[in-house]
């Protein structure tokens, strides 16, 4: 049996080219990029050209990019390191309530530092308002947190607006871009954000490297001690090979942003027609209209998410929902709760599905046949 | 290439399932295991001892081979089986969730998940056996006898057995540990859970304190003399004899009966006291696994691990019968099962209703 992959929101297949290069890397280049001997010279160099690369690809500054060991990190990072640094200006943080757990969380852990923290609802098409970002704007505001594109639905978030509507006030604007990097065009400068998480697993890099882009005027608090690396805001000997690992997978990624765009688009559009095609009862949760063309969250009325999902796997398809409880069992996703309600149905029936490069416009079809058998063998 | 026969078995995380999916795969089937997350007991520093099961889960089917998958079943469990273990402790018998879980969960939730996902069979480490005779399927005790499940398994129906597995039946304990530590299984030396599940190691008056009020009362001898006092009748069964704390002269004291009403327990003096002895009882609910006749002799058993006694059984209406004892009976408990065997088949059972000395009901009992 083929296994079909459509889970690449949770994580992607490393490119063949990003790993010949870090296994070559590797065997040429293992000198600490801190030291001041020829081996550490060696090391930097390919340190600060991988930076650079990222940094231009998202239009900003070298400076301004601080390597972290993925997208938790960054987000870490830019929300306690922005709340703690600017403290003194107010208390009062903006988020969504549909926003990675890699942000939830650390809201909440800041609320039992004292922030008072502000959940915005979503839409049923899965966007933010930006009328309600700044309805909920006091004097108080030091940092609001939008998503460019969630991680569930792929619905992208009207982030450009936000920036433009903090550019008068105090507070910060970050954005988790950890779905969205390697598909949509970023300009930090030109958007007005100040600070943005990615994470190189998600775009064929290896795992285990991201970074934080923090605008250069703005103040963060760093969040662990040691070494002078990143600018003292991130101590540790760096991540060389992953660091380069990543910017080779996100050059991949930006030479080829365009037709991957158009190729994950026409997966989509197949997936969703064969599922037509097959009669039977599936909702898209979101509207694909304004979604990243990666992902598709699609409800089957009449089913429940575990079983679907052995289903799927058992007939060789790699698909996911929410995100894992304990021991192994699902918990209701918190973004559809916030698009429909923790009444909705949708809630456990509701599965992800997210194209990628392990995709092929045969498999993509071949699982949807596959799929829609399921679905009728438990609905019948 | 025919495809092979599927066979979902439920894992607890402990080594009989472990062995169990062990000889499965063995035999050839195409397995896969499940574990059943039927209770949240995480604590306030996040820990659950599911997700530690869970782990050993992992850890045998990555040995085994075989692909493993969690499936929550929280909401069943508190509504078939919790649900029911407070109400009949609400109502001073002594429930047996076990008996539930295997009937609404293990064998019914649990049972319709493995067959949405394919299943052929479905399997769990009961140490029982499943035997078709003339196409008359029928449940035996496990072969060892002092592991012997079908008390717990008295609920079953004979089409649910019919796509029932129970690959421990014909082993003993000790040989089973043996096949764990032979193919170096993860569980191979872990403990044997005890106790009921969603208790687990924990004190199980503690925990049904978090769950119903505990009224204290007084502890009466059947004509009326004050022995003490008692913590709440839930914490006491039929036929106790520790912490009832009456100490002084003579042999030791024994709970006999309980009144709800009144919120007394019924102590008397001594083990062969003719108040802890009964000779009939009326069942509900009861299941038999074949047709039997209108009235019978056969064994039962009142307790797990308990020997059988003779017995003669009559058909009553509906689901109900009555039960008639060769010997008295010590201790038999309102809420507890009363399950049936012919030899080594197991005929099905039932909830002990009430129970009777010479023709007469004991209220007292409860």
């Amino acid at each position: 049996m083929e296994l079909i992959y459509l889970d690449h929101a949770a994580t992607t297949p490393v490119h063949p080219k990003v790993l010949e290069q870090m296994y070559e890397l590797e065997k040429e280049v293992f000198g600490n990029p801190s030291s001041i001997h020829a081996f550490g010279r060696k090391a930097k160099y390919y340190l600060d050209e991988s930076r650079r690369y990222l940094a231009d690809s998202i239009c900003a500054n070298d400076k301004e990019i601080i390597f972290t060991s993925g997208g938790t990190e960054a987000n870490n990072l830019a929300v306690i390191g922005t709340a703690l640094e600017n403290e003194y200006n107010g208390n009062h943080i903006i988020t969504t309530a549909q926003e990675h757990h890699a942000i939830i969380h650390i809201m909440q852990y800041l609320q039992k530092l004292g922030f008072h923290v502000t959940y915005l609802p979503v839409n049923e098409r899965g966007q933010v308002s930006v009328a309600d970002v700044e309805r909920s704007l006091t004097d108080q505001t030091i940092l609001v947190s939008v998503m460019t594109a969630n991680n569930e639905t792929g619905i992208i978030q009207p982030i450009d607006e936000i920036a433009a509507l903090l550019k008068e006030h105090q507070a910060y604007f970050h954005t988790d871009a950890v779905q969205a990097y390697s598909m949509l065009d970023i300009d930090v400068k030109k958007s007005g954000i100040d600070l943005l998480t990615t994470s190189g697993h998600k775009l064929n890099g290896p795992k285990g490297i991201g970074f934080l882009y923090v605008a250069d005027h703005v103040p963060l608090k760093q969040l662990q001690y040691g070494g002078l690396q990143e600018k003292t805001k991130r101590p540790g000997t760096e991540n060389l090979i992953g660091a380069v690992g990543y910017y080779t997978a996100a050059k991949l990624a930006m030479e080829n942003k365009q037709n991957n765009f158009d190729k994950y688009r026409s997966y989509k559009r197949i997936f969703l027609d064969t599922l037509r095609e097959a009669e039977i009862e599936f909702e898209v949760n979101g509207d694909t209209d304004i979604a990243l063309p990666t992902i598709v969250n699609v409800s089957f009325p009449g089913t429940k998410v575990d079983v679907l999902l052995t289903n799927f796997d058992l007939e060789g398809i790699a698909a996911s929902s929410g995100s894992a409880c304990t021991a192994g069992s699902l918990e209701p996703s918190h973004v559809l709760k916030a698009m429909f309600g923790s009444r909705s149905d949708r809630m456990y029936n509701s599965v992800r599905f997210s194209f990628g490069s392990a995709n092929t416009m045969e498999n993509v079809k071949e699982a949807a046949i596959n799929i829609a058998k399921v679905v009728r063998r438990l609905t019948e | 290439m025919t495809e092979k026969t599927r066979v979902v078995i439920g894992m607890s995380g402990g080594v009989d399932s472990s062995v169990a999916a062990l000889l499965l795969k063995e035999q050839g089937y195409e397995v896969i295991g499940v574990f059943m997350k039927n209770w949240d007991d995480t604590d306030e520093f996040g820990v659950c001892t599911a997700t530690q099961d869970y782990e050993d889960v992992i850890r045998v089917c990555n040995q085994i081979d075989i692909p493993y998958y969690s499936v929550n079943f929280e909401k069943e469990y508190w509504d078939k089986v919790f649900t029911y273990f407070l109400d009949e402790y609400r109502s001073g018998r002594t429930p047996n969730p076990d008996v539930m879980c295997n009937k609404e969960i293990k064998f019914k939730a649990f049972m319709d998940y493995a067959l949405s996902i394919g299943a052929d069979y479905v399997a769990t480490g009961h140490y029982a056996r499943v035997r078709t005779v003339n196409g008359k399927i029928e449940l035996l005790r496990g072969v060892d006898t002092n592991k012997d499940q079908t008390y717990f398994l008295n609920q079953l129906s004979a089409d649910v057995l019919a796509k029932v597995l129970f690959p421990l039946g014909h082993l003993e304990k000790k040989a089973v540990r043996k096949i764990a530590e032979k193919h170096n299984l993860a569980t191979a030396t872990k403990k044997d859970s005890t106790g009921i599940c969603f208790i687990g190691e924990r004190n199980f008056k503690e925990f049904l304190s978090e769950y119903l009020p505990a009224q204290p009362g007084e502890m009466k001898t059947l004509r009326g003399e004050v022995k003490g006092k008692h913590d709440g009748l839930m914490y006491y069964t039929i036929g106790q004899r520790h912490g009832l704390g009456i100490g002084g002269e003579g042999e030791p004291w024994f709970v006999v009966g309980k009144n709800i009403k009144e919120n007394i327990l019924y102590v008397e003096q001594g083990d062969s006291n003719e108040y802890l002895y009964s000779d009939a009882l009326i069942a509900s609910d009861v299941n038999w696994i074949n047709e039997v006749e209108s009235s019978f002799s056969c064994t039962a058993k009142f307790r797990y691990r308990q020997k059988d006694s003779q017995v003669y059984v009559t058909i009553l209406e509906k689901d109900r019968a009555l039960v008639e004892f060769e010997h008295d009976e010590r201790a038999v408990t309102p809420g507890q099962a009363v399950v049936f065997y012919q030899d080594e088949v197991c005929l099905g059972g039932g909830t002990i209703e009430q129970v009777f000395k010479n023709e007469k009901q004991l209220q007292y009992v409860g």
